[in-house]
C-alpha cells in the first residue's frame, strides 16, 4: 500500500468512562455499532513482562468485555470509543486504554454524582482531556449544568454538558464537546 | 481460567493455549490503536506463522488497528498482542500510530456534525 506521509491512516481514541448504570454502552451503541472486543489479562505477572512459557495453570486471568465502536469519518480516518471497565479491579486496563487517549467523555448520573469521582480523578491525574456529561434520566432531579459543575469542584475549563445518550443527536453533541475541548487543549500546548 | 465454548464447533482452544502461556511477546507494548499492515515480506528464518497469524495476515493486507483484530478475529486482546508481537519480530508486519494534528481533530469536528 501507498501511503504518503500525509495519508497514513490516522486512528483517534476516546474512553467513555463513569459508574456502573450510567449509560456508557447506551452512548456507544446510539453513535456507532458496537462491536465485540475483550480483553483476557494475567493478573499474576503483570508489570513483568515479556517471554515466559511454563506454568500457565498457576495464572490467574480476567476476562474483560469492553464496549467498543468505531465511527468511520472517512477512508484512513477512524474514531473509536472504548467504555472504560466499571470495576476497581480493572483499573489496570485504564493507563493502557487511556495510553494517547483523544480525550474522556465521563458520564455522570445526578442521583449518584458521587461514582464518578474516580474517573474524573483519573484523568485529572493522568492529563487526558475530559469533559462531563450528565445523562439526564426519567425521573431524576435535573440540574443545571453549573450546579454540576459546582457539586464536582471541577475546574472552569472542563465542559460540562446534559445529555440522553439514548439520543444519537444528544450522543454526537457529546462526542463534539470532547474533540472541540481536546483541539483547545491541544492549541494552547502548542503556543 | 475460563472455559469456553465455540457453539458450532464444540470446546475450543484456550486462547492462552495458542500463545504457550505467553503473555507479552518481545518489543513494545501495543496501543489498542496502533495501525497493523502487512509487510508482504517472506520469512526466512525458518519461522511459520500459526493459523491465527495467517489469518491476522490476510486481514492486514489494508492497514488494520490492534482492536479491530482483535474484534475481527475474535480474540482477546492480550493474546493477539502476542500473536502480532512474533509477526513483527519477523518483520511480517509493520505497526504505525500517526498521530492527530489540529487538522485532523477539524475534520473530525466536521465529520461527527455531519453523521
Ligand atoms: N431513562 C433513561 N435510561 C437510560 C439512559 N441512559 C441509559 N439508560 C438505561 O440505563 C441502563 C444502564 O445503561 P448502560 O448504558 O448499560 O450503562 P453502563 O453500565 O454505563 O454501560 C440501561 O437499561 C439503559 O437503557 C437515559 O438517558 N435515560
Ligand atoms: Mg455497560
Amino acid at each position: 500500500m501507498d501511503f504518503g506521509p500525509s495519508d497514513e491512516p490516522v486512528a483517534l481514541k476516546i474512553l467513555i468512562a463513569g459508574g456502573f448504570g450510567v449509560g456508557k454502552t447506551t452512548l456507544v451503541g446510539a453513535i456507532s455499532e458496537i462491536r465485540p472486543l475483550r480483553t483476557e489479562e494475567v493478573l499474576s505477572d503483570r508489570g513483568i513482562g515479556i517471554d515466559d512459557v511454563e506454568g500457565v495453570e498457576g495464572k490467574t486471568t480476567t476476562t474483560v468485555a469492553m464496549d467498543f465502536g468505531r465511527i468511520t469519518i472517512r477512508e484512513g480516518l477512524v474514531v473509536y470509543l472504548f467504555g472504560t471497565p466499571g470495576q476497581e479491579r480493572f483499573w489496570f486496563m485504564w493507563d493502557e486504554l487511556s495510553y494517547g487517549a483523544l480525550g474522556a467523555v465521563v458520564l455522570a448520573d445526578t442521583r449518584r454524582l458521587t461514582d464518578c469521582f474516580p474517573s474524573i480523578d483519573y484523568f485529572e491525574q493522568r492529563g487526558t482531556p475530559f469533559i462531563v456529561a450528565v445523562n439526564c434520566f426519567d425521573g431524576a432531579e435535573q440540574y443545571e449544568a453549573e450546579d454540576v459543575r459546582i457539586a464536582l469542584d471541577l475546574d472552569p475549563d472542563v465542559p460540562v454538558l446534559l445529555c440522553d445518550v439514548r439520543r444519537r443527536a444528544s450522543a454526537k453533541n457529546v462526542l463534539v464537546t470532547l474533540v472541540e475541548h481536546s483541539l483547545k487543549v491541544l492549541t494552547a500546548s502548542q503556543r | 481460567m475460563t472455559q469456553w465454548m465455540d457453539e458450532e464447533a464444540g470446546p475450543v482452544v484456550r486462547p492462552y493455549a495458542l500463545i504457550g502461556g505467553r503473555t507479552r511477546s518481545s518489543g513494545d507494548e501495543l496501543d489498542l490503536i496502533a495501525m497493523v499492515t502487512a509487510t508482504g515480506a517472506v520469512t526466512s528464518s525458518g519461522f511459520v506463522p500459526g493459523p491465527e497469524q495467517e489469518r491476522i495476515l490476510s486481514l492486514v493486507t489494508t492497514a488494520t488497528s490492534v482492536a479491530d483484530v482483535a474484534s475481527e478475529l475474535d480474540l482477546p486482546l492480550g493474546v493477539v498482542r502476542v500473536l502480532l508481537g512474533d509477526l513483527q519480530d519477523h518483520q511480517l508486519i509493520s505497526i504505525g500510530r500517526a498521530s492527530a494534528s489540529e487538522r485532523i481533530l477539524k475534520e473530525v469536528i466536521n465529520g461527527l456534525r455531519a453523521l
